[in-house]
């Protein structure tokens, strides 16, 4: 990718999204792609996300547990605690750092092939908007199964608590059970798919940038994809900070 | 029948191509050869749309290419087939989804109908009972093939072919020369190739445009070829000393 301020590749990837979320040749190729998508992107995903949930709501109720120490809090807000953990930050916000490593590089090193390998230029050669038929229905897809990815990883976390927490002895079954009862605010679930809808935009519109404008060699993609990653680490970073002071702080 | 007119093409401050017109006919295979470096690629590129020339005409059968918005262009493009140099046949599909991409883009024929046309573009480049692999599991020669098949699935009018024997055996490279020559005469195709190769331009040059230093140098046939005192063109055909000894007198 060559040197360019942040002022062009902005202006470039505006651009690129325009030709991506244009009228479609085909309807029906297009769905196809959007279903192949979340299989590959979402569904592919579904076991990492599954083992690192179910560890991380493990360790945050163990450190929970070993924090609450004064007698003056009760035991249930172990449950309590973990529980908002995860459905603030650890699901909707790790999970979607952790995706944009692994959807992140892939979708860059994909699309950064097919330039390299003139795959790209076929298809224009051919008639077909390749921005659109190669972006939008990666776009679409994550945008789609990514919230169902975070619900389950919040459900799994909040198992992975329960588990360890009773295992362990930091908690006994029904104080976790009643604290993850308690004080629940529906809004938070919102918040935390708010943010998902919008990390995966960015998650996979970044990467598909970056693949879609590598050119040279297998270096490049490989430089593409780590490129992809980074940039999209930070941006969800601050991101989220933007989407928290709207939502939450009042 | 493609014709340019007057194309110049800067890269930066780099002029590399140079008032250059040529007429591409129908039924034929157009050549244009030349020195690694003097334009070719660069030529095709301007024709298909990929690269725009500074100044100049293309015209497709008298429709006037430059001026066309991007929604005629991707409809003209409908009735363009391309071979590139590495085939870029797509990574994730197998031979037959190669094949019946463009038909399931472009047309509304039955699955059926698709199918059977995928069966006839691979069959008429050998590759016939190939449908389920994947382009990793090809030879050079056969990914050329597959996607000379890909591109004459949607019947093409226009066929540009970027070097379609770099990298390929002689042997092999005569297949697809015959492959590309065949296809050309059976459905009166408008074919562009880009080569340096001389086998080609004895065996297919029906019509041919020798490029210099991106300026056209020289035009004719193959037969033409080799008989001409034009001496960079003599230089380039008579690469080796061996072959000059050898030029009819
Ligand atoms: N996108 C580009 N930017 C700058 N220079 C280019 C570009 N494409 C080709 N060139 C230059 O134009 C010249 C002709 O290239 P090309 O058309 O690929 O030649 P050929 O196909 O005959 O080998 C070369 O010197 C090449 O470096
Ligand atoms: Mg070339």
């Amino acid at each position: 990718m060559e040197k360019l301020g942040l002022i062009s590749h902005l202006g470039r990837y505006a651009m690129l999204l325009n030709r991506t979320f244009s009228k479609p040749e085909k309807l029906s190729v297009y769905m196809r792609q959007i279903f192949r998508e979340i299989d590959s992107l979402g569904i592919g995903s579904l076991g990492l996300i599954a083992i690192i949930s179910i560890f991380m709501g493990g360790v945050i109720t163990i450190q929970s547990a070993y924090n609450f120490t004064s007698p003056f809090i009760p035991l249930y807000a172990v449950g309590l605690g973990t529980r908002e953990s995860i459905i603030l930050e650890f699901s909707p916000t790790i999970v979607s750092l952790i995706m944009a490593g692994k959807v992140g590089s892939n979708i860059a090193s994909e699309i950064g092939t097919m330039r390299i390998s003139e795959q790209i230029d076929a298809l224009e050669i051919m008639g077909v908007n390749s921005a659109a038929y190669l972006i939008m229905p990666k776009i679409i897809g994550s945008v789609f199964i990514f919230p169902f990815l975070i619900i389950i990883s919040m459900f799994l976390g909040i198992l992975g608590g329960y588990v360890m927490g009773v295992a362990t002895g930091a908690c006994s079954s029904y104080e976790y059970i009643f604290g993850i009862q308690s004080f629940f605010v529906p809004f938070n679930i919102a918040y935390a798919l708010t943010k998902t809808v919008i990390f995966a935009f960015i998650i996979t519109s970044v990467s598909s940038y970056h693949g879609y404008y590598t050119h040279g060699g297998a270096l490049e993609v490989g430089k593409a994809s780590t490129k992809s990653v980074v940039y999209n680490s930070i941006i969800i970073l601050i991101t989220n900070l933007v989407v928290t002071k709207l939502m939450l702080v009042h | 029948m493609i014709e340019i007119k007057n194309i110049n093409k800067t890269f930066g401050d780099r002029q590399i191509i140079f008032d250059v017109s040529f007429t591409f006919l129908p039924g034929k295979c157009n050549l244009v050869i030349g020195e690694s470096g003097s334009g070719k690629t660069t030529i095709m590129k301007m024709m298909v749309g990929l690269v725009t020339p500074e100044t100049g005409e293309i015209l497709y059968d008298g429709a006037d290419f430059l001026s066309m918005t991007l929604r005629e262009k991707q409809e003209l493009r409908k009735s363009i087939g391309m071979l590139f140099q590495g085939g870029a046949l797509f990574d994730s599909q197998t031979l037959e989804e190669n094949v019946i991409f463009p038909l399931d883009m472009f047309t509304d024929m039955s699955k059926e109908e698709k199918l059977e046309r995928a069966n006839f573009c691979l069959k008429r480049v050998n590759l016939e009972n190939k449908n389920k692999l994947f382009p990793s599991e090809l030879s050079g020669g056969m990914k050329k093939r597959a996607a000379l098949a890909r591109s004459l699935s949607i019947n093409p009018k226009y066929l540009f072919c970027d070097e379609p024997n770099s990298g390929l055996d002689p042997r092999t490279s005569i297949v697809i020369d015959e492959l590309i020559k065949e296809v050309t005469e059976e459905f009166n195709i408008t074919t562009m190739v880009v080569t340096h190769d001389m086998n080609s331009v004895i065996g297919i040059g029906h019509n041919i445009l020798y490029l210099y230093k991106g300026k056209k140098w020289w035009e004719g046939t193959n037969k033409q070829v080799l008989r001409t005192d034009n001496k960079e063109l003599l230089d380039f055909v008579y690469a080796s000393e061996f072959l000059r000894e050898l030029r009819p007198k």
